[in-house]
């Protein structure tokens, strides 16, 4: 119900905050003030006019979007101030198409805010309960339904369908089966192992120990990641084996997490950060300081990977590695713990 | 005149003599013990030896072998040299943390003759030829999964560079040219790892700069790159400015006209 519907006749007459029927107050309110447009014809024309003026450059816009689309080279790039470098044919579309909404809109509010309407008034509102011949029709259409199926009466029938209706659920509970498997030791293990030959990331290459130099830094992989097909998940053994391969003078090396996993000064620790498993691989050659770039987790690789700032809670995991019969690096053994972030089993 | 007043001059005097001699013969005697990286005309190198003398040895020392202020030269090669001096890094403008590049000291005569003294101290990187920097054989696709693979994590995906810890910087790549840019990866300055020519072959060096060079041809159709950093600073601009425009829009819808 609206105030409009009411019989004294006087929608607008609820200036004092009176409830328009019972004629009680019931709550203060300010007296309303009228705006310039509403005692002033003058004002009301030129806020008509304004709101028309909005809306007919909007329509200029539209015609500004199409000859701009059809007329600038989509390849033109020009320099604006501020802005910098940008493509005049976007520029120009996306201005024409964003200012020819933004006027109509700012015109339905400036027309809304200066020449319709804007008296305070009260609505009323009703009982949301449904009248009392209602509810009882209603209560005994339900009993007659009750007694007319006869589910009280025919107990086979009540029984066998709260037995299939109790059943029903039980499709979608098997269904979580496909959760599954479950990880297994995947999270645990890497595709290194003994012997594995490490390899230049991107262009596989076998890594000659003597090729190394003080201070470089090598992003590998394992040499047998290309034995994986892309189908078994070669990104998801990636994603794990990766590592970096760096060179520091043995003097430098204060601890390692095993006895001789370095090869003259070449180390080689994971990749994979131990706080999320970003890709970590800012070394820093002269503090041997290895920062992840997403949370700044950082770790000292001449001092056995450990934490020396940042989130992450364990140290950066160390590959041993050594050379073959020809000087080419592998791995002593894989990882002997699990790369990468902390999950729930791993305790 | 008394014998034993001596002219206040005097006393620096000798002491600058026997300073000047002592680092000389040392640098002789060092000399003769590293074996000579390139052949390089005498001349070059004399005038090479005076300048480092005059400019560099307070901090690397007299022989180039490095003390608290500076890292030891012998061994570093030419490449370095030419990429410290000829951006400007070196001669540092005030210690700390980062040698930031600048207007370069030296001229180009006398970086070449600076990085020829030093190749003479020991192998290392040599300065690339024209013919290393030739990237019209590069492979651009190669370059860019190379880029991503070494550099990327330090300098950008799109090379504007990146923050390091504690103040230190890698820096924006936009700026550069081949020439540094190959120097700075057999070399390794500052914090930056090297990458030989073992490693990392001459013709990967070629791709990548190629790469780098086509980045630095990109242009940015969208206006601005916001330091080409990616959904964090763009995300950020678009939750201040553009909360912002929202919150004055609906202030200024709800406000009552007069």
């Amino acid at each position: 119900m609206n105030e409009l519907e009411h019989p004294t006749g006087d929608p607008y007459g609820a200036k004092d905050g009176k409830d328009l029927v019972s004629g009680i107050t019931v709550f203060p309110m300010e007296a309303h003030v009228p705006r310039k447009a509403d005692i002033d014809p003058k004002a009301a024309r030129r806020a008509e006019r304004q709101v028309a003026a909005m809306f007919t450059t909007s329509s200029l816009m539209i015609i500004l979007f199409i000859v701009a689309f059809v007329a600038i080279p989509n390849t033109t790039i020009i320099t604006v101030p501020v802005i910098g470098t940008v493509n005049a044919n976007h520029l120009a579309t996306g201005f024409a198409f964003g200012m020819a909404i933004l006027l109509i809109g700012i015109g339905a509010i400036h027309w809304a805010k200066k020449l319709m309407p804007d008296v305070e008034v009260i609505q009323e509102r009703h009982s949301l309960t449904s009248r009392d011949e209602e509810r009882q029709a209603v209560a005994a259409s339900f009993a007659r339904g009750k007694a007319e199926s006869g589910f009280g009466d025919r107990k086979i029938i009540r029984r066998s369908l709260l037995g299939a209706l109790a059943l029903f659920p039980v499709p979608l509970i098997v269904l979580l089966r496909d959760l599954g498997p479950l990880p297994g030791t995947r999270l645990r293990e890497t595709i290194w192992d003994k012997g594995i030959h490490l390899v230049t990331d991107a262009t596989y290459r076998k890594i000659k120990a003597s090729d190394v130099p003080l201070g470089g830094l090598i992003n590998a992989v394992p040499e047998n990641l290309l034995e994986i097909e892309h189908e078994e998940g070669t990104l998801n053994q990636r994603g794990k084996a990766s590592i970096i391969v760096i060179r520091m003078d043995p003097a430098e090396i204060i601890s390692q997490q095993g006895e001789a996993w370095d090869y003259q000064g070449i180390l080689a620790f994971s990749k994979i950060c131990t706080h999320l498993g970003c890709p970590t691989s800012l070394y820093q050659q002269r503090t041997h300081h290895l920062l992840c770039p997403c949370h700044q987790s950082t770790f000292d690789l001449s001092d056995s990977g450990n934490v020396v700032f940042g989130p992450s809670a364990r140290r950066m995991p160390q590959l041993a590695i050594t050379v073959d019969s020809e000087g080419y690096l592998i791995a002593q053994s894989g990882f002997d713990q699990p790369v990468g972030p902390s999950f729930w089993e791993r305790g | 005149m008394a014998l034993n007043k001596r002219h206040p001059a005097a006393l620096f005097a000798v002491l600058a003599v026997a300073l000047g001699t002592t680092g000389v013969a040392y640098a002789a005697v060092s000399n003769q013990t590293a074996p000579k990286a390139t052949v390089q005309s005498q001349t070059q190198v004399e005038q090479g030896k005076q300048l480092f003398l005059e400019g560099c040895s307070s901090c690397h020392g007299l022989a180039a072998q490095g003390g608290s202020d500076g890292p030891s030269l012998i061994g570093v090669g030419a490449a370095a040299v030419d990429f410290q001096v000829g951006t400007g890094r070196m001669p540092l403008a005030a210690p700390g943390v980062q040698a930031m590049p600048s207007m370069p000291s030296y001229n180009e005569e006398e970086t070449a003759a600076l990085a020829a003294f030093i190749a003479t101290l020991g192998v290392g990187p040599a300065i690339p030829t024209q013919e290393m920097l030739d990237t019209s054989d590069a492979e651009l696709a190669l370059g860019g999964e190379l880029f991503r693979t070494n550099c990327a994590q330090c300098h950008g995906a799109a090379g504007t560079g990146g923050a390091l810890s504690q103040g230190r910087i890698a820096p924006n790549l936009m700026d550069s040219n081949a020439k540094y840019l190959y120097e700075a990866m057999v070399s390794g300055p500052q914090s930056m790892p090297l990458f030989s020519d073992q490693t990392l072959t001459e013709q990967d060096k070629k791709d990548i700069i190629a790469y780098v060079e086509e980045l630095q041809k990109n242009v940015s159709p969208g206006g601005a790159t916001l330091g080409r950093l990616g959904p964090v600073t763009e995300g950020l601009f678009l939750f201040i400015a553009g909360l912002g425009v929202l919150i004055v829009a609906a202030v200024w819808i709800g406000a009552k006209s007069k």
